[in-house]
């Protein structure tokens, strides 16, 4: 087990023919394939509108995503269109029926992504992301960008703002011997599809996974309601690291949703929350995967 | 991306916004010449940076000129304006090295009846344009939300359709105006909400929005800042930026497609992504360091790219050393490696560097370091290389 990932898992790219596109949907394959033992391809087309009926490199291109669904039968959508037409393809796929959007693309305007967050409402796609390395279980399927060979299978379920430092937090576990049920990305952004919260719910749940790592920043208040729902609503031992201690207010560190504004979103008042709600909070990036082993061990 | 009152003012106004009737002044003359364009026997004088308590602020130069003041005829507008143009203005919001002016925008005196204060932000955690509205205009709003919150109203809304004439209409009445007041409002907030969607605002701050003895409202103040990830759909956005007012290095970074922020200390930092790079500097911090910048090359940085980080942050002559922590996953650790040998050739590093790397093609990356013949120190993890980084500046 493991979450948001099965063997029923078929994936297209939105964005297919671009380099990024191409590149990580190839790596992907690969993963697939050489990883996981998979028999079948589990990446089976992409869309790039007026470029349907063509190929690339393996890949079956359709104009549309409700097309690429009804002859693939995909069920989940990785998203690489340029920033300007990303929150549009996250709707394209929603309205075709796609259970699972992963969008990666970075530098969606906010007030898009607002539009994108609505329309998804009461529709049954979830999106991760956008700003995002993706989603892997290691073993299973690697939807994203992330580099597959630093995860290993395992029990900790993984969440993060932050790509590479999710790339530092799975080898750190991999030190420790530990390895990953599911890493989810859920992206940098103001405005994101899929927050702290709803995966931790998922990892709760989730038979295979033994404990928690999330992985937050400064800036708005979703770790401090991730504390409180922790506090409320988990069993499972939950590690936490938050990054920008250092971070001067005022100033956007590199993602766009990372910003102290008004004395608000501070890693202090974070880890304050989350040492509250039983969490044990990594004083150091170097700390995470030991702080996991603390956490197993409480 | 921010922008100055005087901008924001004539944006609106192109909008269809009533605004006080203002004008630009560069000198003492101009100051003396717009006063009396503007005709009335109170204006006020204001200093354009960007930066808030103007009023509060003092300058450098003269500690009695406050940044934002009253003038009654021609003569007091250019003596005042005399002793603010080139002078640096220290508030609440610059820091203590205070922001020089170079702008001023005299605007006509109003009768106010009453002040409010008015904003509209994106609400992360309900993912809404949200309006917030306040009868204690003029104040520190975050005082306000400290000591009486039940004064703040916050009102969110469509993105879509924007804020609807009832809304406007409930808060009119929430707020206790009266008369006259009450139609201006249901006018004005959903002009106003409609022109933070049109132009893809991040922020947009009116203190004081004030209500006139005719009951009219009209800002008083602006401050509005965009997304700067929509600019793409606002070309004309680009002749409202005063680079003036942005760290040199920080438009330079932007301009490589680098992501940079100066900070005060002297270990400069090279990191590929945000998280790793803010964790970066906490490291140095943690170790009893303090890092010089927050800089993330990103995920697909190619070797010019990553030089020039390298001369951005030696261009920095706080600089003592530099930490560069990869780990590799689109980045290849080949690439910074190559990049930074080029830097040795290029741009000549005489400070420490210590290297740690990880990911994506690390092996070829350490050979490449090993066979250099480059006075490079290289670290296994993050703590050695946080320890290893300060260790060069004792």
């Amino acid at each position: 087990m493991s979450i948001l990932v099965d063997s029923e898992t078929r994936i297209i790219t939105q964005g297919i023919t671009g380099n990024a596109g191409l590149f990580h949907s190839q790596k992907s394959r690969e993963y697939a394939r050489d990883e996981c033992g998979r028999s079948e391809d589990v990446f089976v087309g992409g869309v790039t509108p007026g470029k349907g009926g063509t190929e690339v490199d393996g890949f079956p291109v359709f104009n549309t995503v409700a097309e690429a669904r009804e002859k693939t039968g995909a069920n989940v959508s990785l998203i690489f269109v340029p920033p300007p037409f990303c929150a549009d393809a996250i709707m394209e796929a929603a309205d075709a029926g796609i259970e699972l959007i992963v969008a990666i693309t970075e530098g969606v305007p906010v007030l898009d992504m607002v539009k994108a967050k609505n329309y998804l409402k009461g529709k049954k796609s979830r999106l991760i992301g956008p700003n995002c390395p993706g989603i892997i279980t290691p073993g299973v399927a690697k939807i994203g960008i992330m580099p597959g060979y630093i995860h290993t299978p395992g029990s900790i379920g993984l969440i993060s703002k932050s790509g590479t430092l999710t790339y530092e937090a799975a080898w750190q576990l991999g030190n420790v011997g530990l390895g990953q049920s599911t890493a989810v990305g859920i992206g940098g952004d103001p405005i994101i599809g899929t927050n702290f919260i709803d995966l931790l719910e998922m990892f709760e749940n989730d038979p295979k996974t033994e404990a928690m790592l999330m992985i937050g920043e400064i800036g708005g208040n979703a770790e401090i309601e991730a504390a409180q729902y922790i506090k409320e609503h988990v069993t499972k031992p939950v590690a936490a690291f938050i990054a920008g201690k250092t971070a001067p207010p005022g100033k956007r560190m590199g993602h766009a949703g990372a910003i102290i504004a008004g004395g608000k979103g501070t890693a202090a008042e974070k880890v304050a929350a989350l040492e509250a709600a039983g969490v044990e909070v990594a004083e150091s990036p170097a700390d995470m995967g030991a702080a996991v082993k603390r956490a197993l061990q409480k | 991306m921010k922008i100055h009152e005087y901008q924001g003012k004539q944006l609106l106004k192109d909008f269809g916004v009533t605004v006080p009737r203002g004008i630009v002044v560069k000198s003492a003359d101009e100051a003396s010449v717009a006063y009396k364009t503007l005709g009335g026997d109170l204006a006020v004088l204001k200093s354009q940076i960007h930066a808030g308590g103007r009023g509060k602020g003092r300058f450098k130069e003269d500690q009695d000129q406050a940044g934002v003041v009253l003038v009654r005829s021609a003569d007091e507008a250019s003596e005042n304006a005399n002793k603010m143009l080139g002078n640096t203005l220290v508030t609440i919001q610059t820091g203590e090295e205070g922001k020089k002016v170079g702008t001023l925008y005299l605007e006509e005196g109003l009768e106010i009846e009453n002040e409010l204060y008015l904003a509209v932000v994106i609400d992360r955690e309900i993912g809404l344009p949200m309006l917030i509205i306040s009868s204690e205009g003029g104040m520190d709003i975050e005082e306000v939300a400290e000591n009486t919150p039940e004064k703040i109203l916050h009102e969110p809304f469509d993105a879509g359709y924007g804020l609807h004439t009832f809304q406007a209409v409930k808060l009119a009445f929430k707020l206790g105006l009266e008369g006259p007041a009450i139609r201006s409002a249901a006018k004005f907030l959903p002009k106003f909400c409609d022109f933070f969607l049109k132009n893809d605002c991040d922020m947009a701050e009116i203190n004081p929005l004030v209500v006139t003895k005719a009951g009219d409202i009209m800002p008083l103040d602006s401050k509005i800042s965009f997304d700067g990830n929509a600019l793409f759909r606002h070309k004309n956005f680009s002749e409202l930026r005063d680079l003036q007012e942005e760290e040199p290095t920080e438009v330079r970074a932007q301009e490589a497609g680098l992501s940079y922020v100066k900070l005060e200390g002297n270990i400069g930092c090279l990191v590929n992504g945000a998280g790793l790079a803010m964790s970066t500097m906490d490291l140095i911090k943690l170790h009893g360091g303090e890092p010089a910048n927050f800089l993330d090359v990103g995920g697909g940085a190619n070797v010019d790219q990553v030089t020039e980080a390298f001369r951005i942050i030696l261009a920095d002559h706080n600089v003592k050393a530099v930490l560069v922590n990869i780990f590799g996953g689109i980045m290849k650790c080949d690439t910074i490696v190559e990049a930074l040998l080029e830097a040795y050739e290029k741009v000549g590093i005489t400070v420490p560097l210590v290297v740690r790397l990880e990911g994506t093609n690390v092996e070829k990356a350490r050979e490449m370091l090993g066979n250099s013949g480059r006075d490079i120190i290289t670290a296994t993890d993050l703590t050695d290389a946080a320890q290893k980084v300060v260790a060069t500046l004792v």
